[in-house]
């Protein structure tokens, strides 16, 4: 095929451009990187941009020292693997009926619009804080995991892809004398791994990365997930509330590179993560926009 | 039609075979029941605190008081509820629109990419974004737009120009939710349109070249019209978010200093309900939004069924 002169120059300079396009994505990533690493002082007059000056470990020193960074983890580990079980069983188990017809499933529609009602309508910010408090959640892990355990957007998801697997698959496993649960727990789930694997990937970089409810719905800084901590401590760092060898030592390294050392740190799970679940979220989100 | 539907009713199973056949999904659909009522509809039932003089020891179903309207009344002679409102809207709208129309340009030159490896490698890299959190990400440009700092304003005084604060001032503050916004999530959003451009028939390419249409021409006649029914629904579909300026990003990105152009409704119902503990006027201003955002979903939704086909179920 022959390429014209225009389309070659066109090439390079669009690849030229994608490059720096796709630099221009992880440069500030990269800036905290160098920060974290940095003096700082060096930081504070302003010296470091992609490469660290004065190269010194002190904040990561530091970081490793700190307790409550780690116990914020922990937790929030915790609650993205406890959401995952259950999301992933609530998912499961209302997407099944939902799949099948008014046919086969008397009241189907009724529960579609069940489930698809919240979708449209909330109670908003007050009323929802209220529900958690009245049933005595505030202050538990499950504040945090409970109120989203059925999302229906997981739901649609899995539905689309229960109804994508042929129904002579159930006709015969019902000829043979399965039931519905056996059908759905042998025959369904293991056909659907690719739809699980995507709802799981939503899940937990949503739970990952949710730092509001940890702030409204916990009592104490120390039942914090990563992220709320990360907002309370790093964001609105107040020196007051520190004690005094703390003051003290973050005195020494001084805050800028120390808080780039936490909010890299906790950036990096998930930068390590994403590239290999990449096929997973794509086809999510392509599944449940596009149809027909 | 006729025909059809008779057909139908004699393959219809009568009521109380179904109704037995049907036991097992009732079972299935129990716990998703009950937590859905708990958790998304119980709080419905919470509404109602925005038509009463709440007073949280008495609970939910204590005797509060009925004070009608009050409340909606209230916030709108509020000018910070004036302010939150036209700052979300006009927030959202620039946000929606460009996001659209940048995705469109970035799909197609990522796809005009001539080496996969590259591709591939582009793609993943300009995805990152979209994984990380606002409360980081808030904390990187705090760090990178700083007046006294941060390397922009280090790179416009070597360039001559006076620091911007791009964080504090009202002149700024919209824009730069607007770029960041925009630079976060421009790269995931090329997703669903990439998807649309593999859907192409690549036998109007072939046909195209032998006619001899150019790369330029392919792009116009044959990439873009091929984009056309996803780019409709997107931009239908956007109708319906409005109303939702992006509470993570404003809220860690905010300060008392840009409330006139940065306040939004999610932080406002946040502030008023939370911080200074007005149960009541939050959630009127909370159901003010839900019921303009239901509208525009609903229409959003219609017009998606209408145009493109779009169904949810």
């Amino acid at each position: 095929m022959l390429i014209s002169k225009g389309e070659k120059i066109f090439n390079v300079i669009n690849s030229i451009f994608l490059v720096l396009v796709a630099l221009l994505c992880i440069a500030p990533m990269v800036y905290m990187l160098a920060v974290s690493l940095s003096d700082n002082a060096q930081v504070v007059a302003g010296n470091v941009s992609f490469w660290p000056k004065k190269f010194t470990l002190a904040s990561y020193e530091y970081l490793v020292s700190l307790r409550s960074f780690w116990n914020s983890m922990l937790i929030s580990v915790e609650r993205v693997v406890i959401s995952l079980i259950f999301t992933l069983v609530f998912t499961a188990l209302t997407a099944y009926p939902l799949s099948k017809s008014s046919n086969k499933f008397l009241g189907r529609s009724f529960f579609a619009w069940y489930f698809f009602i919240p979708m449209l309508v909330n109670g908003g910010l007050i009323p929802t804080y209220l529900t958690i408090s009245s049933l005595k959640l505030l202050g538990t892990i499950w504040a945090l995991i409970l109120p989203t355990s059925v999302v229906t957007f997981y739901v649609i998801l899995m539905l689309n892809f229960f109804r994508g697997i042929p129904g002579e698959i159930e006709e015969a496993a019902l000829i043979d004398g399965a039931g519905q649960w056996r059908i759905l727990f042998t025959i369904y789930l293991p056909l659907s791994l690719p739809s699980l694997a995507t709802i799981a990937v939503y899940c937990s970089l949503g739970q990952w990365n949710e730092w509001f409810q940890g702030i409204i719905y916990m009592n104490d800084p120390s039942q914090y997930p990563l992220m709320s901590y990360l907002q309370i401590a790093v964001l609105n760092v107040n020196l007051d509330e520190l004690s005094p060898e703390e003051a003290a030592k973050l005195s020494q390294i001084g805050t800028q590179t120390y808080k780039a050392a936490q909010l890299f740190v906790a950036a990096i799970p998930m930068i390590c993560v994403y590239p290999f679940l990449q096929k997973y979220f794509t086809k999510g989100l392509t599944l449940g926009s596009v149809k027909g | 039609m006729a025909s059809r539907s008779k057909a139908l009713n004699i393959q219809k199973k009568p009521l109380g075979k179904r109704f037995r056949e049907s036991i097992p999904f009732y079972l299935m659909l129990l716990p998703g029941i009950i937590f859905v009522f708990i958790f998304n509809y119980f709080p419905l039932y919470g509404l109602k605190i925005a038509f009463y003089r709440f007073i949280p020891a008495k609970g939910l179903f204590g005797d509060q008081k009925w004070v009608g309207m009050q409340y909606f009344k209230e916030i709108f002679v509020n000018p910070d509820f004036t302010h939150a409102l036209f700052n979300t809207v006009i927030i959202s709208v620039w946000k929606l629109s460009l996001s659209i129309v940048i995705a469109i340009i970035f799909s197609i030159l990522i796809n005009e990419l001539r080496s996969s490896k590259l591709k591939r490698t582009v793609q993943t890299i300009v995805y990152l974004p979209h994984f990380l959190s606002w409360v980081i990400l808030a904390g990187v440009f705090m760090d990178l737009l700083s007046p006294e700092y941060g390397m922009i304003n280090k790179l416009i005084t070597a360039l001559g120009g006076e620091p911007i604060f791009f964080l504090g001032s009202n002149q700024y503050f919209r824009g730069t939710l607007i770029v960041t916004d925009l630079w976060k999530e421009f790269g995931f959003n090329t997703i669903v349109y990439l998807a649309a451009i593999t859907s192409i028939d690549p036998s109007l390419y072939e046909s195209a070249v032998v006619d001899g249409a150019n790369r330029f021409k392919q792009i116009w006649h044959i990439t873009l019209p091929g984009m056309l029914p996803i780019i409709l629904l997107m931009a239908l579909l956007n109708i319906g978010s409005v109303m939702n300026a992006n509470f993570d990003q404003v809220y860690n990105m905010y300060s008392p200093a840009v409330y006139e152009t940065g306040d939004v409704l999610d932080t406002l119902v946040y502030r008023v309900g939370l911080v200074q503990a007005n149960f009541s006027l939050s959630t009127a201003i909370g159901l003010f939004k839900s019921v303009i955002s239901l509208i525009l979903v609903g229409s959003s939704y219609g017009l998606a069924y209408k145009f493109a086909g779009y169904r949810i179920f």
